[in-house]
């Protein structure tokens, strides 16, 4: 234990005693993005600190391995938060741990440490990796799969009346996210009824992952708190739009002074490293797409008619584009960022950010070139102008997502052959439990016509 | 916090202010020093410009001890300057009078930084904030603040220095002290966070100063 670590668990342990905390829950990460919790007492946390907490990892997606089921939970003491919501006599606290073998050596299955793995790559080219995410979801009166979803309003994009219950209970999860350390930037009524979109402010990408992982969390407390349902899925409603987890990405070198992709001296005033860093993306955005957006349902939400990307394309100020550059004023060379739009909020945000990371390298280290920005929208043109303009669909299924996948040596190495193989086993299960079930559509379209 | 000895009794009133504010203990020192009794003295400040005679002396006695009493700040004019030549021992660092309460107060830190004595106090308080220095407890307005780790060790560094501007840099090898993954961005962040933790009504405690850096409420100096 270094000095500073020493420091820090002095820290933890202290606070735990002062501010009487009674139960400190310990967050890790499964392969699919499900917050899971093993809750101990402040007695045990010495010892959790120092050594670890042996779990059972068999009963974990994604973790479990026949020989060796039994993994360490590292606490990370920098993540200690007391939670700020239930009964404030009986405080209880959360640290995000880190999952580790038994012998303590980085466990494969964790995708923290997966995100953890693919920041030192970086780092070791020079760069620090900071994302802003724009979390959308909505608010439904319950959570009941067996009756359709029943929005709590009828408000669209920026309204606010008095009709809009749901505000209270977004403005009550915004003090609750501040009270946890995670600065909002703004929060809004999203376009659809009953729809909201929190947008967080920019930080590392590990912090932010761990930040999306409360905040869900945050989120479905306080709804159920006031007797409401939140939901992440990405497309809860048809014919209205989907949620989206459009994601703000820069580089900055290592001592954090320098934005990577900041040149005032070109017209969109991004450098050579941002260009060649969208051309990554773009290229390689096939292949990540299974992991950004995981579900049956998220191909649901990337549909032509609404705000979602459907094809592979850049642009300065077009919301159909898949990669989008924000403009920025030029003197703030800090802002300059891109906006990769493809994510949906029920992604695993350590493994997203972790791809989206990769393949931006990527076009950095083999220095691709950036095709011309798609001045059209991309919607309008016929398939014949798209082939012409050399735009590609991003895949229209999770089917052809994972086909993209499969043959991703990029993608294999970002997350690790442990989890690149048990995640495509597990979303081919899942499509084909979709394909074999017969939908209400069908029984509507066909039951009595045929 | 052991207090400081203050020579004359009493001591000239802006000696006593600057104390007073910077949050010392202190006691005035009457006599020539002989009579002191005890070892748990923080230092002491000896004004030599009014009775420079009877200050020698003191210096003497104090340095004469079985455990001497340092550090020793002493406060001459400028014309006295030929004085010290040759009493090189009897003080660990002096300040011109009249002098700026800032120097002063410089000037003792690193004495007591330099000496390795303790004089940090245990409690940092600005306005509705309190940081607790031996437990690690935070309160604002009278209500537990809970912090992380870094953001206490920030908030602490930044509220027992109020009014001073720190650039990035500094405050990463202050208060991180090793090399950090986002550099100066993580400075940023965890301003960011520490506002959202204060609250919309005491974020202004923390300024951010263009193109330099941040600073933390209002110096004790007013502008200066």
């Amino acid at each position: 234990m270094t000095r500073e670590t020493k420091r820090e668990t002095d820290y933890v342990l202290r606070k735990v005693e002062e501010r009487g905390v009674r139960l400190v829950r310990l967050w890790f990460t499964d392969v699919l993005g499900q917050l899971k919790s093993v809750a101990i007492s402040p007695a045990e946390l010495e010892n959790a600190l120092e050594e670890g907490m042996q779990v059972d990892g068999s009963a974990i997606d994604g973790f479990s391995r026949i020989q060796e089921s039994d993994v360490l939970l590292k606490p990370d003491p920098e993540t200690f938060e007391t939670l700020p919501w239930g009964d404030p006599n009986e405080v209880s606290a959360r640290m995000f741990c880190d999952v580790l073998t038994p012998t303590g050596n980085p466990f494969e299955g964790d995708p923290r440490q997966v995100l953890r793995r693919n920041l030192d790559r970086a780092h070791d080219l020079g760069y620090s990796f900071l994302v802003a995410p724009e979390m959308e979801y909505f608010y439904f009166a319950n959570g009941d799969p067996t009756s359709p979803p029943q929005p709590l309003d009828s408000g669209s994009y920026f309204d606010l009346t008095t009709l809009d219950v749901a505000d209270d209970i977004r403005k009550r999860t915004l003090g609750m996210l501040e009270a946890m350390g995670i600065p909002v930037e703004y929060s809004f009524h999203e376009d659809a009824p009953s729809q909201h979109e929190i947008d967080l402010r920019y930080t590392d990408a590990l912090t932010m992952a761990d930040n999306v992982m409360t905040f869900r969390l945050t989120v479905r407390e306080i709804a159920y708190e006031r007797g409401a349902y939140a939901t992440f899925m990405p497309k809860p409603l048809s014919g209205v739009q989907g949620s989206g987890m459009h994601t703000h990405l820069s580089l900055f070198d290592t001592t954090g002074e320098n934005n990577a992709f900041h040149d005032p001296s070109t017209e969109l005033g991004l450098s050579t490293v941002g260009r060649q860093f969208i051309a990554g993306l773009l290229v390689h955005a096939p292949e990540i797409t299974a992991v950004t957006n995981q579900l049956v349902n998220s191909y649901k939400r990337l549909i032509v008619g609404y705000e979602a990307p459907t094809y592979v394309s850049w642009a300065r100020n077009n919301r159909s584009a898949l990669v989008r550059v924000p403009i920025t004023k030029p003197e703030k060379s800090t802002s300059t960022r891109i906006e990769y739009r493809a994510p949906d909020p029920a992604c695993n945000p350590y493994l997203a950010f972790s791809c989206m990371l990769a393949a931006g390298l990527k076009g950095i280290e083999e220095g691709y070139e950036l095709g011309p920005e798609s001045s059209n929208n991309v919607f309008e043109m016929s398939d014949s102008e798209r082939r012409d303009a050399g735009i590609e669909p991003l895949p229209q299924s999770l089917d052809a997502a994972l086909r993209a996948m499969e043959g991703s040596s990029l993608v294999a190495e970002t997350l690790g052959e442990h989890i690149f193989e048990w995640f495509l086993r597990n979303k081919r299960a899942e499509w084909r439990d979709y394909k074999a079930h017969v939908s209400q559509f069908e029984l509507d379209r066909y039951l009595q016509a045929w | 916090m052991d207090p400081l000895l203050v020579y004359p009794d009493p001591p000239p009133r802006e000696l006593v202010q600057t104390l007073d504010l910077a949050g010392y203990a202190w006691e005035p020192l009457g006599g020539d020093g002989s009579d002191v009794v005890g070892d748990s003295w923080a230092g002491a400040i000896v004004c030599a410009n009014e009775d420079p005679e009877g200050a020698w002396a003191v210096c003497r006695a104090l340095r004469k001890r079985e455990v001497p009493i340092e550090p020793l700040l002493l406060l001459v004019a400028g014309t006295q300057l030929d004085e010290l030549d040759l009493r090189n021992e009897l003080f660990d660092d002096f300040c011109l009078a009249p002098f700026h309460p800032r120097e002063l107060e410089a000037r003792m830190r690193h004495l007591s930084w330099r000496t390795g004595q303790e004089t940090r106090p245990d409690t940092v308080e600005y306005g509705p904030l309190a940081l607790n220095l031996e437990t690690y407890q935070a309160a604002l307005d009278g209500e537990p603040l809970d912090l992380t780790y870094m953001e206490y060790e920030l908030l602490t560094f930044l509220a027992s220095n109020p009014g001073k501007v720190f650039s990035r840099d500094t405050l990463l090898s202050r208060v991180w002290g090793y090399e950090y993954y986002g550099g100066a961005r993580t400075v940023d962040v965890h301003i960011r966070r520490l506002r959202a933790k204060l609250g919309e009504k005491h974020s202004g405690l923390i300024n951010t100063v263009r193109s330099v850096g941040y600073s933390f409420g209002q110096s004790r100096w007013g502008g200066l």
